[in-house]
């Protein structure tokens, strides 16, 4: 061993002193969190062209998923859901991405972008099915362009990457757009779609939703350098974004985009925000994280952000506010009514869809369990 | 027309037949493109079908499965190889978590014609992971399908076929039988892909395998047809689903059945079989279903693998145990 190394080896300050590196990030930020635009020379351009009924229009988008959001977690708390797992503070990341994008990319989500499948125009109460146990996801993907959930993180990041190097196959000028966590970030499959990616130019936004918790675990469990940061190792642009700006993450994702269009492959946006609520509704976040956090995040809440500048600027008055307000309580309403209205699935569907082209198994079990059903038939109807 | 070909240039010659007749086909893989594959099985296809349709990947089988799903969600149809057996792990997630419940999950909207070609089994002197037979491991998973292979015709057509298939299928190849040579005919109309086929009547007991193990089964009938016992030989072909229909219908004739694998016995596809068997044929059994595979202990290394892996007479002694009842 050289003295070097020896040196090398003395203990380090632990992770659990070391100051995270995320605390002071450098982002692209266009509004701040009391509502002022700030000038961007790099990303300005991107929402040059947004007109007041557009800024009117991602404001309702991020008001009536938040009011879809607090429906469904209440309808968790009545027992009309098995679990929810709520976006409230993301909505800026979502909408913001999602409404840059054009109907034919392609999104692959994970199980928290209500507000993506929102802008993508998937029915919110599609997305419910999974969550109430009738349905393990289905909704048709093509419909929307908007794949189904994916529950086992990072997983879609590589569908995401194989679909990208369909469509410069096709030689289609789409773009696809894949979804992750801070969490996900630690995922083999993560780095597997940054390197085919990489490799094949393919045209993929990864838009990793940094919420600073993996269910209890802090960013800093998962990362010594901002996420950000890993994609200059693969050989392609990452970039921090304010993740609670709407029209910031507008911008940054249709930059990216068309990055991705114009043939220069991937791009990584890594928009930084807060997960305002629990992981999940089974989630108990008192265990580890503390209220001033939230109430540091709360200040920078992403729907009062775009509400003050929309006051402001003289884009909004009164009247649509209240319209808005009207709308909200629509939503939920036609939410909460759909989920209870939404039967239970057929005892056959367990074996619906298992193969494409059939199984003999399947097809015997089947007509067991049919036979077995049928047997209390006959001994009701033998009293 | 009939050509006679090595089992491993069969399956070169019918990948060759699915890029030339469908561009959704592509094939990928480590090594698969100027190389030709590790054992030649993709020859020549980059030369003739360009980059863009036999894709040389990155060293990462996750990431293969995974962007072979993506592009079957984009219409293509991927047949991605898995250069060995052992290596088909990190992989695993994406096949059994994805690539399986995805049709399902959608309620049947999409559809994931992938093929998984994997190089499987022992008996070439390999070291350590290159040798196994994990396809148990994957035909507990529904939502996939399992094939395999004992000859080059089969190669042929079975590739065929699961190319075709809209389901996912794994594709396990015998690679000690890659050099077997064997006749194919190209213009024959095929069986149906999970159909087992009796490649040697017999009446005194069925021995039923598939892949590497069909021709050992074929050797054992030899043996035992010069002691005066008549085996039938049934190849399975497919391992999910299984032909249950066929070695029930081989059972009721011989009344005792031999399964033999490669793949360890203990919640091998003979427990399975052995189970199924007796409960559609227990009054026609004369003996219990008996199981001839590997031990329950990792793949040992080669100098051992006679001795681990089925052999003449190992499966010749659990035919005279079956006989002795």
């Amino acid at each position: 061993m050289t003295v070097e190394s020896t040196a090398a080896r003395k203990p380090r300050r632990s992770a659990g002193t070391r100051k995270s590196p995320s605390t002071k990030p450098e982002l692209v930020q266009l509004l701040t969190p009391e509502g002022k635009r700030v000038k961007n020379a790099q990303y300005d351009k991107y929402v040059a062209d947004i007109t007041p009924e557009d800024l009117r229009g991602l404001y309702r988008d991020m008001v009536l998923t938040r009011r879809f959001d607090a429906e469904a977690t209440s309808l968790q708390r009545q027992g009309e859901l098995g679990l929810w797992a709520s976006l409230l503070g993301q909505e800026a990341a979502q909408i913001g991405s999602g409404r840059a994008l054009r109907d034919d990319d392609y999104v692959f989500p994970t199980y928290r972008e209500h507000g993506v499948a929102w802008c993508r125009g998937v029915d919110p109460t599609n997305l419910l099915g999974m969550f109430r146990g009738v349905n393990n996801g289905g909704w048709d993907p093509n419909s929307n362009n908007f794949q189904l959930y994916t529950i086992v993180i990072g997983s879609q990041t590589l569908h995401a990457t194989g679909y990208a190097m369909g469509v410069a196959k096709d030689g289609a000028d789409s773009a696809v757009i894949a979804y992750f966590g801070d969490g996900a970030s630690s995922q083999g499959d993560v780095a597997e779609s940054f390197t085919f990616s990489a490799v094949y130019n393919a045209p993929v936004v990864f838009f990793c939703q940094n919420n600073q918790w993996a269910i209890s675990e802090p960013t800093e469990k998962q990362t010594r350098v901002p996420l950000y940061q890993r994609a200059q190792g693969f050989g392609f642009p990452g970039v921090r974004v304010d993740g609670n700006d709407v029209l910031a993450c507008l911008a940054v994702t249709k930059w990216a985009l068309e990055r991705a269009r114009g043939g220069e492959g991937p791009t990584l946006v890594e928009a930084y925000t807060y997960r305002m609520g629990a992981h999940t509704t089974s989630d108990d976040p008192t265990r580890y994280r503390g209220d001033d956090e939230r109430a540091a995040w709360e200040a920078k809440d992403p729907i009062l952000r775009l509400r003050q500048f929309l006051e402001s600027a003289n884009h909004a008055d009164e009247g649509f506010f209240a319209e808005l307000e009207a709308e909200s309580e629509a939503l939920g309403r036609r939410v909460r009514e759909a989920v209870r209205a939404m039967p239970d699935p057929d005892h056959f569907a367990i074996f619906e869809n298992v193969y494409a082209d059939g199984h003999a198994l399947v097809d015997e079990e089947r007509a067991q369990f049919a036979a077995y059903q049928a047997s209390f038939a006959d001994a009701e109807g033998g009293k | 027309m009939a050509e006679k070909m090595a089992l491993a240039k069969a399956i070169n010659e019918s990948l060759r037949k699915a890029l030339e007749s469908d561009p959704k086909v592509l094939v990928m893989g480590e090594d698969v493109g100027k190389l030709g594959g590790v054992f030649r099985v993709t020859d020549g296809l980059q030369k003739d079908f360009g980059e863009e349709r036999v894709i040389d990947t990155p060293l990462a089988e996750s990431g293969i499965v995974g962007t072979a799903i993506g592009l079957a969600l984009r219409g293509y149809r991927p047949v991605v190889e898995i250069q060995f057996d052992g290596f088909v792990f990190p992989a695993y997630d994406q096949i059994v978590t994805q690539l399986a419940k995805m049709h399902a999950r959608s309620l049947g909207k999409v559809k994931l014609p992938v093929v998984v070609r994997i190089p499987y089994g022992g008996g070439i002197g390999a070291v350590e992971h290159h040798s196994e037979s994990p396809e148990s491991l994957f035909a507990h998973v529904a939502g996939l399908k399992i094939v395999s292979p004992s000859n080059a015709s089969d190669a042929y057509w079975m590739m065929q076929q699961a190319i075709q298939s809209d389901d996912p299928v794994i594709f396990f190849e015998p690679k000690r039988r890659y050099w077997d040579k064997a006749e194919v005919n190209t213009e024959a109309i095929p069986g149906p892909l999970h159909k087992a086929q009796v490649v040697r009547p017999g009446t005194d007991l069925t021995l039923a395998a598939y892949g590497p193990m069909v021709k050992l089964c074929q050797e054992v009938a030899d043996a035992a047809a010069e002691e005066g016992r008549s085996l039938e030989v049934l190849d399975l072909r497919s391992v999910s689903p299984l032909d249950f229909d066929s070695i029930q219908a081989s059972v009721e004739k011989t009344r005792r059945l031999v399964v033999v694998h490669e793949a360890p016995v203990f919640f091998g596809s003979g427990a399975e079989i052995a189970a199924r068997i007796t409960e559609r044929c227990f009054y026609h059994l004369e003996a219990p279903v008996l199981r001839v595979g590997g031990y329950h202990a990792p793949y040992p290394p080669a100098r051992l693998e006679e001795e681990y892996l089925p052999g003449l007479d190992r499966v010749l002694d659990a035919v005279d145990r079956a006989l002795a009842y």
